[in-house]
């Protein structure tokens, strides 16, 4: 008898079940799309936290002091140390590589442009260069660590290019290749010197051509910028390199992160050890690359955990809201659903069913309804999930598998207490007047 | 005696008559719609229950929506400077360059001057010194890391890389600038793990006495929007000829870019939950309509016209949907300056420019709830409602 009646309510009222599941599946969509985006936003916001640029520095440990005013380097070309080029691609082999975005060599080297032989700093570095670490291949370069860096040259076929991202334009024009004897201009120095991509510049007796011209809004737009190697070549000390710049996906700063690891005792350490901080990928960069010294950029580092947790915090709360209206809405559902079947009550009741036998029907009901509307929201949640993921971060919003039971068992406990509320009054009420309409 | 608190029942017809006689004169239109919400009292305290939440909801995520963008400025701002002011090559900057740029982004807006020179050290090594304020530095730069801020004349903050080249053991060390000698105590030092790392900070009139070069460049924090930064950038460049007045593209792009994503991201949470609160509202506004058609069908019967029946449940819904609105933004304001301190140390400011919309919303949703089973129901006689089938 009781699965009759329940298989009967779904099929001899099917707009009111609709209704009530549509509700469910809404609230469950909402509550799934916002948990999802919620829980992966501190992980999209990271990534564009990046377009700061590098957060980490290596340099080697015994060098001399850098002395640089407004982007003019003083210092002798030859003094102080230098990293070693093949020792790069070993920043892949660290514990946390898979946080590593990107990184970019610097060699500053002091050159002579031009007929009036004016002193000019050329920056030697990677553009967008292919490594091989092992068995992997990656790119690397100023156009993952400098998001801002601009460069205006021609296509090949003439037209010039449009300035803007990377990632905007499929096509790089201007940008020189890694292995060509090619460089960029900054902007303020190719207009004090009146060239153009495609003319032809002296740098300290050598005759290079010039792919584009660089603005970035800080020192580099009055140097010059070349492929690494050809700065190398201009310094005479192959596989030299001043200085790397490192951009890695961190985790925000706590009480844990700032220790001294030589202090630590082993388990405390392992734990720091396998935490992104920043510190504690700055400790592994300078175990991979010899006789170097890892240091934070205070600017870009310490800022992004601030940013990172008022926006993670900011959407934990506008979740909650959510999560809040969603619940609302299905017990409003609910309530609406049951409050218009007092005379079945009543009829139920005048028969002699007890008040046990009517709420299991109910709640039988209910539970059925929450399943099927869990069902349909949660997909309908991760579609929305995903819809969002792809059109703000260009990104997949992945959800968690193990978020669909927890999602579930929400949808059945919320249907369950927007129910109740109006089972127990429908349960309460006299069939007598429920039978003669009167309610 | 006043016989308003006797039942009409105790009374005789004249008493009643003289009573309603006295009484204030309230139309069968008003009578019907207060008897309305005295007599369901329930069943229309959870209709504006509804209504309540979801407007408070909908002030809340406005609420936020335009003030987190703000807020989230500030935090951007603790990056530092997003506008760079230097002087053009072989020239200085004009005395009066720091008060036009207050002028320019306004008084509040911090602009702090650094100038720089080469200077040896007793070895023979080349620094290179900087002068600034150091009070300004401070509130601009609040990622250096400095162990005490310099108070006092002859103190230095020296760059962690710099103090192991002059002053390894923390001793006072001499610096010298064509020819005139300097005698400097390490009183803190300074890790930023950029340039600054290697150079040497004075006060800025202590440094100027000394090597007598004037600021070269001018850190300016400026607030606002992008567009604002851009006009104010134009303004002042017009102003000062002899500068370069220019974004710092890294600070400016990066801001740019984080804050259009969280406020696309904000946009998109703000209209799921506003749509929810609003499914809530539809859900509940039905039920209760469509629970009343017991008195749609009286009324019908005793020859209400269809107009008459429409405006009477539309002027309903309007009423529960400006009251529910009027609450609800207010329960709303409060959540949101709640999550701004929250989340923010500060609370957001109430914006009452988003209640005309939360009205016109409130009301929009109450009307479509109420008119939709009307329309469902007047398919239906009057007779078979009235039977109870």
């Amino acid at each position: 008898m009781f699965p009759r009646l329940v298989y009967e309510s779904f099929r001899h009222q099917t707009r009111r079940k609709l209704l009530a599941g549509i509700a469910i599946a809404m609230g469950v969509a909402v509550a799934t799309a916002m948990i999802a985006v919620a829980t992966d936003i501190g992980d999209k916001i990271n990534r564009e936290l990046r377009s700061y640029g590098a957060n980490l520095v290596v340099t080697p440990q015994e060098d001399t002091l850098d002395v640089e005013v407004g982007g003019v380097n003083l210092k002798p070309p030859s003094d102080g140390a230098f990293l070693n080029e093949a020792d790069l691609p070993k920043i892949r082999g660290t514990f946390w590589h898979h946080n590593i975005v990107g990184f970019s060599p610097m060699l500053p080297v002091t050159v002579k442009v031009g007929s009036d032989a004016k002193d000019v700093t050329l920056v030697g570095t990677y553009f967008n260069k292919a490594i091989s670490f092992g068995k992997e291949t990656f790119t690397t370069g100023v156009q993952i660590t400098h998001p801002w860096w601009r460069v205006e040259g021609s296509c090949g076929d003439g037209r010039l290019a449009r300035p803007g991202r990377v990632e905007d334009s499929p096509v790089l024009c201007g940008w020189p290749n890694d292995d060509s004897q090619n460089i960029l201009v900054g902007q303020r120095l190719a207009a004090k010197l009146a060239r153009k991509p495609g003319d032809s510049i002296d740098v300290s007796g050598r005759q290079l051509t010039i792919s584009g011209i660089l603005s970035t809004g800080g020192v580099e737009d009055d140097q010059i910028v070349a492929p690494l190697a050809l700065a190398q070549q201009i310094l005479g000390k192959p596989g030299a390199v001043r200085r790397v710049y490192v951009s890695a996906l961190t985790k925000p700063q706590d009480a844990l992160a700032v220790q001294d690891p030589q202090t630590m005792t082993p388990e405390v350490r392992d734990r720091w050890y396998c935490s992104p901080y920043v510190q504690s990928i700055a400790y592994q960069l300078e175990e991979v690359i010899p006789h170097s010294h890892a240091e934070q950029i205070r600017q870009v580092a310490q800022n992004e955990g601030t940013v990172l947790s008022r926006i993670k915090g900011l959407m934990l709360l506008i979740t909650f809201a959510a999560l809040f209206a969603s619940v609302l809405a299905v017990s409003a559902a609910m309530a609406t659903a049951i409050y218009e079947r007092r005379v079945e009550v009543g009829l139920m009741k005048a028969l002699g069913a007890g008040n046990l036998a009517v709420s299991a029907i109910f709640f039988a009901e209910s539970f059925l309804l929450a399943l099927v509307g869990g069902v349909a929201g949660f997909s309908a949640g991760a579609l929305l999930a995903h819809q969002i993921g792809r059109s703000i971060f260009n990104s997949q919003i992945s959800i968690e598998p193990v978020l669909f039971p927890v999602i579930l068992a929400i949808a059945v406990f919320v249907t369950f207490g927007g129910s109740a509320a109006a089972i127990r009054r429908a349960v309460k009420f006299d069939p007598v007047f429920a039978l003669r309409g009167e309610g | 005696m006043t016989t308003s608190a006797i039942p009409d029942t105790l009374l005789t017809p004249q008493q009643v008559a003289g009573r309603r006689a006295l009484a204030p004169h309230v139309s069968m239109f008003g009578r019907m719609f207060l008897r309305a919400a005295v007599l369901r009292r329930r069943r229309a305290a959870s209709a504006l229950l509804a209504m309540i939440v979801a407007a408070a909801v909908a002030t809340a995520m406005m609420n936020l929506y335009v003030d987190v963008q703000a807020k989230l400025r500030t935090e951007f701002r603790n990056y530092g400077a997003n506008v760079v002011i230097v002087a053009k090559d072989g020239q200085t900057l004009p005395v009066d360059a720091l008060a036009k740029a207050g002028s320019v982004f306004g008084a509040k807006t911090l602009a702090v001057p650094f100038s720089y020179a080469v200077a040896r050290t007793k070895d023979g090594r080349s620094v290179v010194v900087g002068g600034t304020n150091f009070a300004r530095a401070r509130q601009l730069n609040r990622w250096w890391k400095v162990s005490h801020w310099p108070d006092a004349p002859n103190q230095a903050l020296v760059g962690m890389r710099a103090a192991t080249a002059v002053s390894p053991t923390r001793q006072p060390f001499e610096l010298t600038f064509q020819g005139k000698a300097i005698e400097l105590a390490p009183t803190g030092m300074l890790q930023t793990g950029a340039g600054e790392d290697s150079r040497i900070y004075l006060d800025q009139s202590e440094f100027q006495n000394w090597t007598g070069v004037a600021p070269s460049t001018i850190e300016v924090a400026a607030t606002g929007t992008a567009a604002e930064v851009e006009t104010s950038i134009r303004q002042l460049a017009q102003l000062m000829p002899a500068a370069d007045v220019r974004p710092v593209r890294q600070i400016m792009e990066g801001e740019a870019n984080v804050l259009n994503k969280t406020r696309a991201t904000l946009y998109a949470s703000a209209t799921l939950v506003v749509l929810t609160s609003a499914l809530c509202v539809l859900a509940t506004l039905i039920g209760w309509v469509f629970d009343r058609r017991r008195d749609f069908a009286i009324m019908k019967a005793l020859g209400a016209s269809e107009l008459l029946i429409n405006g009477f449940f539309a002027a309903e819904a309007a009423a529960l949907g400006v009251v529910g609105a009027i609450l609800g933004f207010f329960v709303g304001i409060s959540v949101a300056a709640w999550i701004g301190r929250v989340n923010f140390h500060a609370p957001v400011v109430p914006r009452f420019s988003v209640f005309p919309y939360v009205l016109g919303g409130s009301v929009a949703v109450a009307l479509i709830s109420a008119i939709l089973p009307i329309v469902l129901l007047r398919r239906v006689q009057p007779a078979i409602i009235l039977k109870g089938e």
